[in-house]
């Protein structure tokens, strides 16, 4: 069962104009590899050079914040979804 | 005959159309990419944050032409990015700079100031100032909701401001807030919703609510505009004494805009000529239970490490800072420092500020306190120092942080002998 990628509208314009895709992969980095290849100009928003996610652009996996899990490398279970958060907000 | 609060239950918004401001443009601070005024806060281009473009050349006051108008934010307007007038939320701002001597012998500098935001204009906190530029900032784009994901301090201002303007709200703070700052949002008649989990799991929903619904979170999508009513505090503390810096100003850190706005704004005066020389030392303050920024300005580095809060200090208990880099880099690049302290140093320290300047400070104010107690013992705030400590909000909106701290009162019959042996005891 896919996986579900939701982008904030800030990016769909770099995904093909939508911010819901799915993806297939067994970790939250490899679905992300998995959009990117499709959305060549997606990719260096959501990940630098090394293929690492940007401190300030936030995945969670499941409403849970992967930095507090594996990162990149967390499992991602079927059916899963994962959003896309800028970080930018305080108090 | 009709009744005269008749007329005060008219909308606001039926009473007077406000025109629309028109705003500054934004720029993208990490590449540079510019944009048109909208309600988005990040880069299409690369993720960063957006903020406002100031045109280099604009007319900017002299002193005597700020000292000349209203005592309010607006009053700075030129490095605000509401062009023109503002139509909104007009009399926030300018509270006062306290003189402390009792509080500088308690830290051993030479000079105490409390820049008092708990007597804010209309909700006790400094919060009313990022919120009034918010405002006006979704009038200008066009919107008719707005919103925040808060703490509570934000929530009561939006939900104030929000109501005065006519603007519908929709207002998201954690479950577990303390009581005052619950009903000081409910009672302004927003959408309030209390949302399981920390602030942090109400921002990343804000972040989906604000893309899917396209209203004006102030702290979301309008934080470009929001955060630089923030600056307002550093024009004031200047103007107040007199057009000069003070060597060291101490603020409280959640997401860590405050410290990075007071920076900017400190620099935006000396830019400007109106004050001379380079800006103070800036330095940061944290509860221990919840100190990332703290804890990246100590370590080194640029990447703030997230926590999980655990801290009565509720105010300031954001674990994922999306500023702490930035606040970080003002500290250290001011020659300022950070400091965590415990929550029982922070109840001493707002029962230090009160029993010494006469203000009730909420949790975040004890935790600026106590932190400059600290930093002062460490030899990191000097002797010979003029410190400003800001005090952000009110204590009368989390007593239950200090009720265990205070003895209770005594009780006695209304006869004289038993006050004076209260007197002899």
């Amino acid at each position: 069962m896919p996986v579900t990628l939701r982008l904030p509208t800030v990016l769909a314009k770099a995904a093909g104009g939508t911010t819901v895709h799915e993806a297939r992969g067994a970790t939250v980095g490899e679905i992300v590899a998995d959009v990117a290849g499709r959305f060549p100009e997606l990719g260096p928003r959501l990940r630098d050079a090394k293929g690492e996610p940007y401190p300030y652009v936030i995945f969670y996996l499941d409403d849970e914040d992967i930095r507090f899990q594996q990162g990149f490398q967390t499992p991602v279970p079927d059916g899963a979804e994962i959003v896309v958060v800028p970080a930018i907000a305080g108090g | 005959m009709s009744s005269p609060l008749a007329v005060a239950r008219v909308a606001p918004s039926a009473l007077a159309t406000p025109s629309r401001p028109e705003l500054s443009p934004l720029v993208c601070r990490r590449c540079g990419a510019r944009f048109d005024a909208r309600p988005v806060a990040v880069c299409e281009e690369c993720v960063g944050p957006l903020e406002p473009a100031y045109a280099p050349a604009r007319a900017l006051p002299t002193r005597s032409q700020i000292e000349a108008r209203p005592r309010s934010i607006w009053r700075y307007r030129e490095w605000l990015p509401i062009l023109g007038e503002p139509v909104v939320s007009l009399d926030t701002g300018f509270t006062p700079l306290l003189d402390s001597p009792a509080l500088a012998r308690a830290l051993g500098v030479r000079r105490a100031l409390v820049k008092n935001d708990a007597v804010s204009h209309p909700t006790q906190s400094f919060k009313d100032r990022v919120v009034a530029v918010a405002l006006n900032a979704a009038i200008g784009l066009g919107l008719e909701t707005v919103g925040c994901a808060s703490t509570g301090n934000l929530a009561n201002a939006v939900a104030a401001q929000a109501a005065r303007a006519g603007l519908a709200a929709w207002i998201f703070i954690p479950e577990d807030l303390e009581q005052a700052k619950i009903v000081g949002t409910a009672v302004y008649g927003p959408h309030l919703v209390r949302v399981r989990g920390t602030y942090d799991d109400v921002n990343r929903l804000c972040a989906q609510v604000a893309d899917r619904f396209g209203w004006g979170l102030v702290n979301l999508n309008l934080r470009s505009y929001y955060g630089e009513g923030s600056k307002t505090m550093a024009f004031e503390i200047a103007e107040q004494l007199g057009w000069r810096f003070p060597d060291a100003v101490i603020a409280p850190m959640a997401g860590g805009s405050l410290v990075t706005k007071l920076d900017k704004g400190f620099h935006e005066l000396a830019d400007a000529g109106l004050v001379a020389g380079t800006g103070p030392r800036m330095y940061g303050a944290q509860a221990s239970g919840c100190s990332p920024i703290v804890n990246l300005v100590e370590r080194g580095g640029e990447t703030v490490e997230p926590v999980i809060p655990r801290t009565i200090a509720r105010s300031i208990a954001i674990g994922n800072p999306a500023d702490g880099a930035f606040a970080a880099r003002a500290i250290r690049s001011s020659g300022g420092a950070a400091a965590a302290v415990s929550d029982d140093d922070l109840v001493a320290g707002i029962r230090l500020l009160a029993e010494t300047t006469g203000v009730f400070t909420e949790t975040a104010g004890g935790v600026t306190v106590a932190a400059a107690l600290r930093l002062a013992r460490e030899g990191k705030l000097r002797s010979s120092d003029e410190l400003v400590l800001c005090i952000t909000g009110n204590g009368l909106k989390t007593i239950d942080a200090v009720v265990p701290a205070l003895p209770d009162a005594p009780v006695i019959s209304a006869k004289l002998r038993e006050v004076a042996a209260l007197v002899d005891a």
